[in-house]
């Protein structure tokens, strides 16, 4: 497969995974929001949200405040920022259409509408029919660009790419999400009337509440919660399984310059095989997911390296 | 002006192959109709076949309007224009072979050899390169109109890199999908499988001594108006669609960048200009194109098709001269009818058309697209007047036509079903081995009120073209 084409393929695959990503987190900060709290600490939560994405100057170049509004307004609708819902779902389109040749039509037109609806929608409108709506309307759009592509693509390296794409930008994604939820909620250590609510929302954020319920049957404890999200390797947005599925399509696409990138993805696997949630609570939370997110990083810049935008080299 | 009707005769009947459609169109409701007609316009949008324009916004892209009412040739009719296409085809090519080997013909003095040799379209790079099979235009565009009592005239040759073909194959997947019934009636000669026959010509011109070719598309990109169209190829065809950073040159061999490593391509069918190419060899300001592609096609490493200097072939200025090639080189009397043409660089010529201005066709020897053209008929006076003193300039850089009466054909506008102009273009291929074509095109038809520019940047829609087998 031609590294450009593939090079689309993953990014198109990390766009709308972002997007979707983007519309959880919001979605729990929207939710965490509505439970009785200080001016002070709401507005902490939604700034932790474009502190989150690096994006301080951006925001402070375009709003005078931090406030749900703003946060929700620059995160979701804003074209000028290129992190918003709407950037991503805009990039999810201009990489499938690159490449549209290499995915089936299916796919083509579920990230084309996908877009074209998008755009129609001015903020006031989303904000009028409810932000949950739009939010949840982002995750259907995601899944139903995940399940054309299960559904229709054949599963050759073009499927690998984009799987990796995904797994990637979910593992980092997850890794976020609990790393600036677990700090606000649990400051600490100290447990609040207020927390089964906003562990509640963390969990629905990506759509682990009834797994949580099944799995341990019991009350809701944020070791358990980030034990689920980290270690759990059955769990679709956990980073074990992200980096299980990280592994496998990797050797799938093996080359002959990729041999250190499975390993750093082999080690990072391996870290979260066997580990146990006492000792990275134990280590520092914040520390580990930081590590772990530099690994992330790490990782996509081998692929690019590796497959994606490989140097001119001899024949 | 009298008009030539595709479906209705003078006296108002309705032509024998256009009976059947007739029927059918009276027994289908209105309310389907127009219920089919926007669902087309959906799907299109949807799917994304779309072309962007020009001088727009950028990056704006549009439909291209399709019309419902198929535009119908009689098998016999199509066997007479298939017959002169192959005839004319067959010819361009050994011409474009002698211009850059032998030149015989300019030595007879049957073309001018000024008219070539000066032609900024005429490429002394390619002067004793020898190309598979001896084939330059492998894909040619060559469009068509019926004028007057409904004779075909050749308006034009395009043997750069015609385009629309992706069109006439949406157009009969619309057509079937949206009224099945039609297909059940009528036998219409299927067109399917012009991606299968494509490929297969661009097989048989690999470089010798290659058996299993690797065929690619190259695409000046996703902003190009004719992308969707290059993805389209490239994918029903089952070969990769490259820009030119995917490709790079070593040792005079062409490779492409993939996930595993380089890997050697043999056969380009490439979508980019000449100019475009190689910065080595022609623009250097290309970033388009592909840095010593032209050593390594000198070579004999890689094919090109189209190969690289056809535009001397389909410039204006040589078109009048084709039916003197096709007696020159096949000794055989040509079977589709060239325009008249006046040829301004002739002092007489000049003379004549900056005369009748008003009522000819003025065109620009190089340009194409519908752009920087007079309809006399339908221009106003400082129009005309602009064009006088363009003529008077510069006159070798323009021909005049009479205008013709394009035939038309009724179609769906907003006031309901009323005739427009149309043209027709099939693509036809060459491989040195055998000329084929699928049977009809693609037609398109100027969707504005008396307007005889059919071309899509100029707003002009398509419709479906039928070949009833008898």
């Amino acid at each position: 497969m031609l590294s450009r084409t593939a090079d689309h393929l993953f990014w198109m695959s990390r766009y709308i995974e972002r997007a979707e990503s983007l519309a959880r987190l919001l979605d729990v900060t929207w939710q965490m929001s509505l439970v009785p709290q200080s001016l002070e600490a709401a507005n902490q939560n939604w700034n932790a949200i474009i502190a989150l994405n690096s994006l301080e100057e951006e925001f402070a170049a375009r709003y005078s405040a931090v406030n749900a509004e703003n946060v929700l307004r620059f995160m979701v609708g804003d074209t000028g920022n290129h992190a918003s819902i709407v950037s991503c779902l805009r990039l999810t389109r201009e990489n499938a259409h690159a490449v549209r040749g290499t995915i089936t039509s299916e796919m083509w037109e579920t990230m084309n509408s996908t877009w074209l609806e998008a755009r129609e929608r001015s903020f006031e409108q989303i904000a009028n029919a409810g932000v949950g709506e739009f939010f949840d309307w982002v995750k259907m759009r995601s899944s139903l660009s995940r399940g054309t592509t299960l559904g229709t693509l054949l599963q050759d390296e073009a499927y690998h790419f984009i799987r990796l794409g995904t797994l990637l930008e979910r593992a980092d994604n997850t890794a976020r999400i609990l790393d600036v939820k677990y700090h606000v909620l649990r400051p600490h250590g100290d447990e609040g009337a207020t927390d089964f609510y906003q562990w509640g929302a963390l969990l629905r954020s990506v759509s682990a509440f009834e797994v949580y319920r099944k799995a341990y049957r019991d009350v809701i404890t944020p070791e358990r919660v980030a034990e689920l999200l980290i270690l759990r390797n059955d769990m679709p947005r956990s980073l074990h399984f992200c980096l299980n599925g990280v592994v496998k399509n990797l050797e799938l696409i093996a080359n002959r310059q990729s041999g250190e990138t499975q390993r750093q993805a082999g080690l990072l696997h391996a870290q979260l095989h066997y580990a146990r949630i006492e000792d990275i609570l134990e280590r520092g939370l914040h520390e580990y997911l930081t590590d772990f997110m530099d690994g992330i990083y790490m990782l996509g810049d081998g692929i690019s390296k590796n497959f994606l935008v490989p140097m001119a080299e001899a024949a | 002006m009298n008009f030539y009707n595709e479906m209705i005769d003078d006296n108002g009947g309705i032509r024998a192959h256009y009976q059947g459609y007739d029927r059918w169109l009276r027994e289908t409701p209105l309310e389907r109709i127009a219920r089919k007609r926007a669902e087309a316009d959906l799907a299109f949008h949807r799917v994304g076949i779309t072309f962007a324009v020009y001088g727009e916004e950028a990056g704006k892209e549009r439909l291209i309007p399709f019309d419902i009412i198929p535009r119908i040739i009689p098998g016999t009719e199509w066997r007479v224009l298939e017959a002169g296409l192959r005839q004319r085809v067959t010819a361009l090519n050994m011409f474009l072979h002698d211009v850059y080997h032998d030149q015989k013909i300019l030595k007879a003095g049957i073309v001018p050899a000024g008219q070539v040799l000066n032609n900024a379209q005429f490429r002394p790079v390619m002067q004793g390169v020898d190309v598979p099979g001896g084939i330059y235009a492998h894909i040619a565009g060559v469009d068509i109109v019926r004028a007057g009592a409904g004779e075909f005239y050749v308006l034009e040759d395009n043997l750069r890199v015609p385009s629309g073909v992706s069109y006439m194959l949406e157009d009969r997947k619309m057509m079937m999908r949206l009224f099945p019934e039609l297909f059940a009636k009528h036998k219409v000669a299927p067109v399917q499988h012009y991606p299968d026959m494509l490929l297969e010509k661009l097989r048989a011109v690999s470089p010798k001594g290659v058996n299993n070719p690797t065929v690619v598309v190259l695409t000046p990109g996703a902003y190009n108006s004719a992308y969707f169209e290059h993805t389209f190829l490239a994918q029903q065809m089952g070969v990769e669609l490259v820009e030119g950073r995917d490709l790079f040159v070593k040792d005079d061999e062409v490779f492409m960048r993939t996930t595993q490593g380089p890997q050697r391509v043999d056969v380009i069918y490439r979508r980019i200009d000449d100019d475009f190419l190689d910065p080595l060899a022609f623009r250097a300001d290309s970033a388009l194109g592909v840095p010593g592609i032209m050593k390594a096609y000198q070579a004999g490493n890689v094919t090109l098709a189209n190969a690289i200097g056809t535009g001397v072939a389909d410039d204006k200025s040589i078109y009048p001269y084709v039916p003197d090639m096709i007696r020159f080189y096949l000794d055989e009397e040509p079977k589709l009818n060239n325009v008249p043409t006046w040829m301004c660089r002739k002092p007489d010529d000049l003379a004549y058309v900056l005369d009748h201005l008003a009522e000819l066709v003025v065109k620009e020897v190089h340009g194409s697209g519908g752009y920087g053209m007079l309809v006399g008929p339908a221009a106003s006076k400082a129009e005309i007047e602009r064009f006088h003193q363009l003529l008077v300039a510069r006159p070798d850089g323009y021909i005049a036509q009479p205008t013709l009466a394009l035939s038309n054909c009724p179609t769906f506008v907003e006031q309901g079903i009323a005739p427009r102009h149309l043209d027709l273009r099939p693509f036809v291929l060459s491989s040195g081995e055998c000329v084929n074509m699928v049977p009809g095109g693609l037609t398109r038809v100027a969707l504005t009120e008396g307007s005889l520019v059919v071309n899509s940047s100029q707003g002009g829609g398509t419709k479906d073209t039928w070949i009833l087998e008898d």
